[in-house]
């Protein structure tokens, strides 16, 4: 078996991972679903497709994006060599335009000329009318009205790209509801409208695809490494809110046995409290937007508000691949709260000159405390998906103007 | 062992009707009062809605009427509970559950479809569990002589057929693209597309997403068995729940509501 095959049989039955995955949707959809999987299919095979994807990864984001050698973060931790994958240096910011390139590319592909998306902080949805601006498409963004009171300047981003932001005013009006819209409104316009999800979540084949188009980070790190070092990394460390730039990762290390895989949630105020996102440490198996998985849900099965710092990891759900991670042992899920993760951007920036995203910076709060564990010899990779300039004022209020 | 699904549409009567209500709201008591009032009006079916977080196929009405339940309290053990009460109360109309499934799954399949025969539903409707999910409560259903009713939408196509010829209870057919709720016009190829389930469905079929008037349960009633109406009852018990809420005015409210049901389907002739 080639071993791309090995580390993408997860798939265990059509739109399956273990138990998880599915496709809990209205019946409306449903062909809708079966489509979008076939041109999905034949899209990848198609060397045109491919082509054409490679070609705008390459020119238009930038890839590869850099494996760096973190030395003074390796010199404050004391332990494992740290490599930074830069998705942060993307066009956009973060590692989303692996998949809104794919996935738009394929829209055009199937001849749709609509796109709808949800976002949370507003990333996904700059990614989406990004690249609905290069390829001529319309895009409609949905968007929780607290997330867009809290997130001004990216609603003014994607209406600068030509992209038309919905503010969504029902339930708790943060990304679950603008995800919840964006499908009641898919359900009104499947027909000439592409739905394109920015996580690793949704019904099949949308965590399959998401994959797919983010295993990119993975691909390049394993290669980048090997060609650096000689050898793979002992630690790899993405943070996971839906779980996308962690998936893209993971997969490829998936059937290297002796990488060790680490998956970093939101703990926010606290796990012990209520206010957290942490989905994989703290929830149960449930249903949310359309697959099986993790989820924040009281007694009656009534979806909680999850909450973290981070826009983007502030999601009650989990991709359905991850739960399958988690329960197969292969990953292990831990979470860092909203301080830490605010001082790891403040220790990544000194340290390194490198303002992380507050996503992001959950994932180095928890490799600085695997490295400094490591001995001298190991090595360590973490997944920096995004750069921080999006969260400055967030970060400045929480700091106190520091 | 009988359900009451199964002879549910031989009612004889010109307009055949499923309403909605969703259960607990404004409030349990209430419910039950709407849930005896509807069956003493001879409507086909009463659909009960559990109330849910993330209702993504229901448009803003019923998304409002969710919330309002919720913080009324209502859970899925307590629809149970008035489905049991109306049943204690001597209601006959058959009960369906219409449920998102996730409350389902937290409950346990098993577990629900036990309690819910023992409570006297007879059918569930489950708006987010496609027939290649369906498997497990479908089993689970059909052991205890529940009806699982499927949905088949006007974008199903081929897959009517897989649908409706294996379907129990009565076939929910979706009107037209997009949520619940109260539709100025229906999709062309309305009637085809109920004709085409008609053929295939070895039991009734009713049709369902934005029926909110008599003329259009009238246009209806020659290609489906009922139409089942929503949102906009919902929408009438909404504008009302502060009279229904109120022992001096409720009387007139519940009144208001027949007239409505009355005007919807014409008063019970038997």
């Amino acid at each position: 078996m080639s071993e791309k095959k090995m580390s993408e049989q997860a798939v265990d039955r059509p739109g399956r991972f273990g138990a998880f995955g599915g496709r809990f949707v209205p019946e409306t959809l449903m062909n809708a679903l079966n489509e979008l999987e076939n041109g999905f299919r034949s899209a990848v095979e198609d060397p045109e497709f491919r082509k054409e994807l490679s070609y705008l990864l390459q020119e238009y984001s930038g890839r590869p994006t850099p494996l760096t050698l973190a030395e003074g973060l390796t010199e404050y931790a004391g332990g494992s060599r740290i490599y930074l994958k830069r998705e942060d240096l993307n066009h956009t910011g973060a590692h989303k335009i692996n998949n809104t390139l794919g996935q738009g590319l394929l829209a055009r592909r199937m001849g749709k000329k609509k796109l709808i998306a949800e976002t949370g902080a507003g990333q996904h949805g700059v990614a989406s009318a990004t690249v609905a601006a290069l390829l001529g498409l319309e895009c409609k963004v949905f968007m929780g009205e607290e997330d867009v009171r809290r997130q001004r300047l990216n609603v003014f981003r994607m209406e600068l790209l030509g992209a038309e932001v919905i503010s969504v005013t029902s339930g708790s009006r943060t990304l679950k509801d603008a995800t919840n819209e964006a499908i009641r409104y898919w359900v009104s316009h499947v027909e000439d409208t592409f739905y394109l999800i920015g996580s690793a979540v949704g019904p099949h084949p949308y965590p399959e695809m998401v994959r797919h188009f983010q295993r990119i980070i993975g691909d390049e790190t394993r290669a980048q490494l090997l060609e650096k070092e000689g050898r793979l990394p002992d630690d790899v460390v993405a943070c996971v809110g839906g779980g996308s730039n962690a998936i893209g990762m993971f997969t490829p290390f998936i059937a290297d046995g002796g990488v060790r895989l680490h998956g970093v949630e939101a703990a926010g105020e606290g796990l012990d409290t209520d206010r957290h996102a942490a989905t994989l440490s703290r929830g149960t198996p449930g249903v949310l937007h359309g697959s099986l998985s993790y989820l924040l849900q009281d007694e009656y099965g009534q979806v909680l508000e999850a909450h973290s710092v981070s826009a983007g990891l502030d999601y009650p759900g989990v991709g359905p691949e991850h739960a399958c991670l988690k329960e197969r042992g292969r990953v292990r899920y831990t979470c860092a709260e909203d301080r830490e993760a605010l001082e790891a951007v403040r220790l990544l920036s000194r340290t390194e000159g490198i303002l992380p995203a507050l996503e992001s910076a959950h994932a180095v709060a928890e490799a600085v405390k695997l490295a400094g564990e490591g001995s001298f010899d190991s090595l360590l990779v973490i997944c920096l998906s995004g750069r921080g300039d999006k969260d400055v004022e967030t970060i400045r209020s929480e700091l106190g103007g520091e | 062992m009988e359900n009451r699904l199964d002879r549910a549409f031989q009612q004889d009567r010109s307009r055949r009707v499923i309403p909605f209500i969703e259960a607990g709201d404004p409030d349990f008591n209430t419910s039950l009062d709407l849930v005896k009032l509807l069956d003493g009006e001879g409507v086909s079916a009463i659909e009960l809605g559990v109330p849910y977080s993330d209702p993504l196929a229901d448009g803003p009405v019923i998304q409002a009427a969710s919330e309002r339940a919720l913080a009324e309290g209502m859970t899925l053990p307590k629809v149970l509970q008035l489905a049991d009460a109306a049943r204690a109360e001597g209601v006959r109309a058959p009960l369906v559950l219409f449920s998102y499934y996730n409350p389902i799954l937290r409950f346990g399949p098993a577990r629900l479809v036990q309690q819910a025969e023992a409570a006297g539903i007879d059918g569930m409707i489950v708006p987010d569990l496609p027939w290649e999910e369906s498997e497990e409560l479908s089993r689970f259903a059909g052991e205890r002589g529940l009806h699982l009713v499927p949905l088949v939408a006007p974008t199903s196509r081929e897959r009517i057929r897989q649908i409706a010829s294996r379907a129990k209870g009565f076939v929910y057919c979706v009107s037209s693209l997009g949520t619940t709720g109260v539709r100025s016009a229906f999709a062309d190829g309305v009637e085809a597309f109920l004709d085409t389930v008609k053929q295939h469905s070895p039991v009734p079929i009713a049709v369902g997403f934005g029926i909110s008037r008599r003329e259009h349960v009238d246009r209806f009633m020659a290609h489906a068995d009922a139409a089942v109406v929503g949102s906009a009852l919902v929408r009438q018990v909404e504008e009302r729940r502060e009279e229904l809420q109120d022992p001096s005015k409720r009387r007139a409210a519940l009144d208001g509501l027949r007239l409505f049901i009355r005007d919807l389907i014409g008063e019970k002739q038997d």
